[in-house]
Order: structure tokens, then sequence, then C-alpha cells
């Protein structure tokens, strides 16, 4: 890490070499770190970025914390992604794409991929295969949870990890930031949400603006799933209305796992 | 205590008189599902919008004094030296117009907390100080259990409390500030006829209360039940998502953390609640958590509102305004809670 002679309360602060990369993803978590001109000029001073292929164009190996967007869904992905790990002494994953697979993984409830495949690109020979998130090939250090991630978020988090401070996220569900906003429950008014089994962190960011969670950062700790499906059937709202929202971002997969596990079960008993 | 009575037009007048301070009070936000008018506490702009029929308001007045979050103090660091800035967030004075018996008694339940200790939390403090509150009566709703919370009614802690007569409203006056605005409309001293009315309105509010909670030795018989199966049950129901806490007007539990801006010259210290429900609520450092599971976190909640504070305070830390309940979208309410734990749940049916 370069010296340059900055300090906090009279400690050293080294600035880290940063770099950005993208495997399978829209790029819009890199686009949210940039859509923030009011701080930018700050984030630029507190790392170095050396690798960042929206913002500049110059390239470097020579990094200290590697920012991962997107999730994996081909073999030579892999082999990039196992690169970076070597060279990377941090390895974040960004986003929800790259924490659980992502909107991307949706394809994975097809059994044949090959007929998926076909769908999607017709004769075009396109290499592609199950989609995995990062931490099914390598140590992942800190995952960023978000689709898109919240950048007031990723800064406060790359300046802890600059001064050296931990990284929290929170444990608990969005529930607890939405209500804390005053606002009205979207069950109130027949909409389907995910914040009490989702984890927070996006500030209500979704409810806020009246459309129910979609569960992007995937299950918080000890979420009581099934009492959220009494809560669901209570409010009249169709299972699979649920399970839709619950697939989509892949931070739900175990737990979708174990329902159908449990429901299988209940129905052989 | 002094008593008037004014003409119900003449309230207007009064909320234009007040207007020139910020006005808080009860506005509609829209229907739920079920066709049930939801309200809120809110800015106001327009006496058109103030209504002071409301039923009960989702969230309670606590977001005005003990917001969820608030900056306690902010600091410039340079050349290894660092100042201190502190900013209690009082500009203007606050009316807060239309508030029922149950939420004034919540805030003076936090000023015992928060006011009257040795060390008064300022940031509190500031903005009670710089409060004005005019009560008014309210029609109790089905899931209302203050009377069980002996708060139906309140002594202290308001300027002027409204009761609507129908053509004029009896106004009692607890504040010389009070007294000096009514000064501004047209009142009268009450006459027989009024105090008719005013007695016919405490009784017909009376039998309109449906909710009860068993109060009597609820300190003992929580002690007794601390093992009681019920707490699992219950536990087992809890989403553990904080939202009890956050619409509930007397909980004050947060958390401090220290944020340092991105250009590292300077840095604040946040309050945020927090909720006893929420998993890590009593995780120390070291990473041993006290609570782990939901049932023993539900279980605090109860005993610091009906046992802890009880016996520190000789009152609960609730007001039976029953918002946890209704926000609770496990259904978890106060009344059914504490029927269990005594056994009464048959009773009940």
């Amino acid at each position: 890490m370069k010296k340059d002679g900055r300090s906090y309360l009279g400690v050293e602060v080294k600035r880290p070499r940063v770099a950005f990369f993208e495997l399978s993803s829209c790029e819009g978590c890199q686009l949210q770190i940039l859509n923030n001109e009011a701080t930018l000029f700050s984030f630029l001073s507190l790392v170095e970025i050396v690798n960042f292929r929206e913002a500049i164009s110059s390239r470097s190996d020579e990094y200290d914390i590697a920012f991962v967007e997107g999730s994996v869904t081909r073999a030579d992905e892999v082999e990039r992604l196992k690169r970076i790990r070597k060279r990377a002494g941090v390895l974040v994953a960004l986003g929800s794409c790259a924490c659980f697979g992502g909107v991307n993984q949706l394809k994975n409830r097809f059994d044949d991929l090959e007929w998926v495949k076909r769908e999607v690109y017709g004769d075009h020979s396109v290499e592609t295969m199950e989609t995995q998130p990062l931490s099914a090939f390598v140590e992942v250090d800190l995952s960023i949870y978000g689709c898109p991630v919240k950048k007031e978020e990723v800064e406060e988090i790359v300046t802890n990890l600059v001064l050296g401070k931990s990284v929290d996220h929170p444990r608990y569900p969005v529930c607890m930031e939405c209500t804390a906003k005053g606002n009205t429950c979207l069950f109130e008014i027949g909409e389907p949400c995910l914040g009490p089994i989702t984890r927070a962190g996006c500030d209500s960011w979704c409810p806020d603006n009246r459309m129910g969670c979609w569960g992007c950062r995937g299950v918080a700790d000890e979420a009581n799933i099934p009492q959220f499906r009494e809560v669901i059937r209570k409010h009249n709202i169709p299972e699979d209305v649920m399970l839709d929202r619950m697939e989509c971002f892949g931070g739900f997969r175990h737990i979708l796992a174990e329902m159908k596990e449990q429901d299988e079960k209940g129905q052989m008993e | 205590m002094l008593f008037r009575v004014f003409a119900r037009k003449e309230l207007e007048t009064l909320y234009e008189i007040l207007a020139v301070n910020h006005m808080v009070g009860p506005v509609s936000r829209g229907m739920s599902k079920e066709g049930r008018e939801l309200y809120a506490f809110d800015y106001l702009y327009d006496f058109q919008d103030l209504r002071l029929d409301f039923t009960t308001t989702t969230h309670s007045l606590k977001p005005f004094v003990l917001p969820f979050q608030e900056t306690l103090s902010s600091f410039t660091v340079e050349d290894g030296k660092w100042e201190k800035y502190v900013d209690l967030n009082i500009y203007k004075q606050h009316v807060f117009f239309g508030v029922h018996a149950c939420d004034i008694n919540a805030l003076n339940k936090l000023d015992k907390v928060l006011s009257e200790q040795l060390y008064p939390d300022p940031f509190y403090t500031g903005k009670r100080r710089n409060m004005f509150i005019i009560g008014i009566g309210c029609h109790p709703q089905p899931f209302c259990f203050c009377r069980s919370m002996g708060t139906d009614t309140v002594l202290h802690g308001f300027d002027m409390f409204l009761t609507d007569l129908g053509d004029s409203y009896f106004v009692e006056i607890q504040s010389a500030r009070a007294w000096d605005i009514l000064q501004q409309i047209p009142t009268a001293e009450p006459d027989e006829e009024d105090h008719r009315r005013f007695v016919e309105s405490v009784e017909t509010r009376n039998r309109e209360f449906s909710c009860h909670v068993d109060t009597s030795d609820l300190t003992k018989i929580l002690d007794l039940e601390f093992q009681s199966p019920v707490w699992e049950e219950w536990g087992g129901q809890c989403l553990s998502c904080g939202t009890c806490a956050n619409v509930c007007p007397t909980c004050y539990c947060y958390g401090v953390r220290e944020h340092v801006d991105l250009d590292l010259q300077s840095a604040s210290k946040i309050r945020r609640l927090y909720s006893c429900n929420l998993i890590d609520f009593a995780e120390v450092a070291g990473g041993h958590n006290f609570r782990p599971d939901s049932s023993s976190r539900l279980k605090y909640r109860y005993y610091h509102k009906h046992r802890g504070f009880q016996e520190a305070y000789e009152e609960p830390l609730c007001v039976g305004c029953g918002r946890c309940g209704q926000a609770c979208l496990a259904g978890i309410t106060v009344p059914d809670v504490i029927a269990s734990v005594r056994g009464q749940e048959e009773q009940d049916e």
C-alpha cells in the first residue's frame, strides 16, 4: 500500500490500490459508485483506483482490494476470478449477483440449461453454464449486498476498510428500517413484501417508494420463514407471488430448498 | 385547574394564532385494504388537513422528540487535532395539535427516563421543553387498553386539553402560555350545561372501552412465570423485526455508532434507536449473545415494560395504545400475551 501522508486522528492512513471487475452483470453496481458526484473526488482521494472499466482506460494487475461485480456463468470467468483472488489482498463481492448469483441465477430453475440457451441465443454459439456466486469458486472476504448496491453504504464500507474498522451488516430485517421511517406497512394496503425476512441495510429503498421488497439482500439472520408464510396466507397473497420474489436474486436459495423439503415431507405424512 | 369553553368555529382561529410555529397534528394517510382510514402525526400546513376525529395513528409522536436517527455530535479533524460540535436540533417551537391522553402519558414516561435523571438527555429534553401540546379526547378503539395501564386520562404534561362537546370545545388549561393564547379568542366560563355535557362525554367514552388487561399482581406473576412455555410459543411467532419498538411511544433503547466522512476530515456520532427484539440486541463484545432466541428477546421486552419499569417507577412502560399489536404482522398483542402468561386465554374466549 502506498503512503501519502494522510492520517486520521494522528494515525497514518494508507491509500489502498483498488480495482473493479465485472463478471456476468449489468455493471449497474459499479455505475452506482460513479453516480455520486458530490463525493466522488473524496472517494478518489481515499483510494487509488487502478482498474475500473467504466471510468478509466488504464489497467494494472497490482491492487490491494478487488471489487468484483457479477455472477459466474462461464468457464473463463472462473479462471479470471481465480487470478483476481490471487492478486487481491481483500476480495469484495459487489452486489447481489456476486453475492448470490443475482437475477442471472433465475435460469438455474430450468432443468434443461441447453433448452434455455437455445431459447435465448438461438443458433449463436455461446458458452454458458449454471450461474454461481463468487463464493462457489473462491474465498470472499466481504460481501456488499443489494441490487444495485447502495452507494452510501459502499462509501461507508470502503472508509471502514481503509481505517481498519470492522464492517458490520445489519442482521435484522428491512421492517426495522421501514417502520423507522413512519411508512405505512405495505401489507396494510395489500401489497406483497419480503421486508419481514430480508436483510436490511438498504434503508427500505423500495418500500419507501411503495414497492414491496423483492429480497435483493438475501435472507436476514434467523428469519422466521414459517411465520412469514402464515402472514402471506393471512393477507390472501398467493404463495407463488412470494416464491417468485424469493427466487429472484438467489439470496434465499437454501431457504427455498428447505421449504421444498419440508413441504414434501408434509405431503408424505 | 382552569376550565373554559369556546365555540367550535373558534378552533380554526386558535390554529391560526399558533401557526407561526411548526404545527404537528393527526392527518389522514389514506385507506387500508379493508377500508380503514390510516392516520399519522405529521407537519400541518393547512387547518383543513387536521383530523381531530382520528382513531389512532399507526406511528406515535416519538419521532418528533426521539428521532430514529440523530447526530449527537460532529467533529472536524485536522493536523491531528479535533474539534467537537453539538447541535441539539431545536430551531423552532413545535405545537402538537390534537394528542390523545395515552400519547401525552407516553411523553411523561419518557421524561422520567430521559429528562428527570442525574444526566438528562439534552437532545430529548431540549425538544420536550420546546413543545406546546394541545390534547384531545378520544374514542377508544377495540385494541385500546389504556384504562388497564392507568393512562386513559392525563393530569400533566400538556398545555391545554380539549373535549368535544358538539357545538363547542371544553378546554382544560394547564399552562400560563395556554391561558395567554386563549385570551386571543372568545371563551367563556363553563356553565352547568357544559359541566353536564362534559361528564356525559366522559361516561360515553368509558362505555366504549372493550379491551382490558388484568394487571393485578402482574410483576409477581411475571416473576413466577419466567419459565412458562408461553414465552416459547410467542417467540416462535415473533418475526424479530423491531416493528413493535418503532411504533411504540415509549421504547427508547438506542445504539451509538461513529461515522467517518470519506475525506477523513470530519466524523460524527450517530444515535439510532434499536429494538430488543432484534437478533443482536444483547450481543456483547467478543460475540456472546445473551438472548440468541426470539422467545427470550420477546420475554425481556415484556419484563422491561411490565415488570422492571413498574418496580422502578411504580407504573408500567406501556400506555396501552395498542399500536404494537396493530402493527405486528404476526399478530402478537399485549393483551393476548399477558392473558396467556396469566393462564386466562379461555376466559377471554
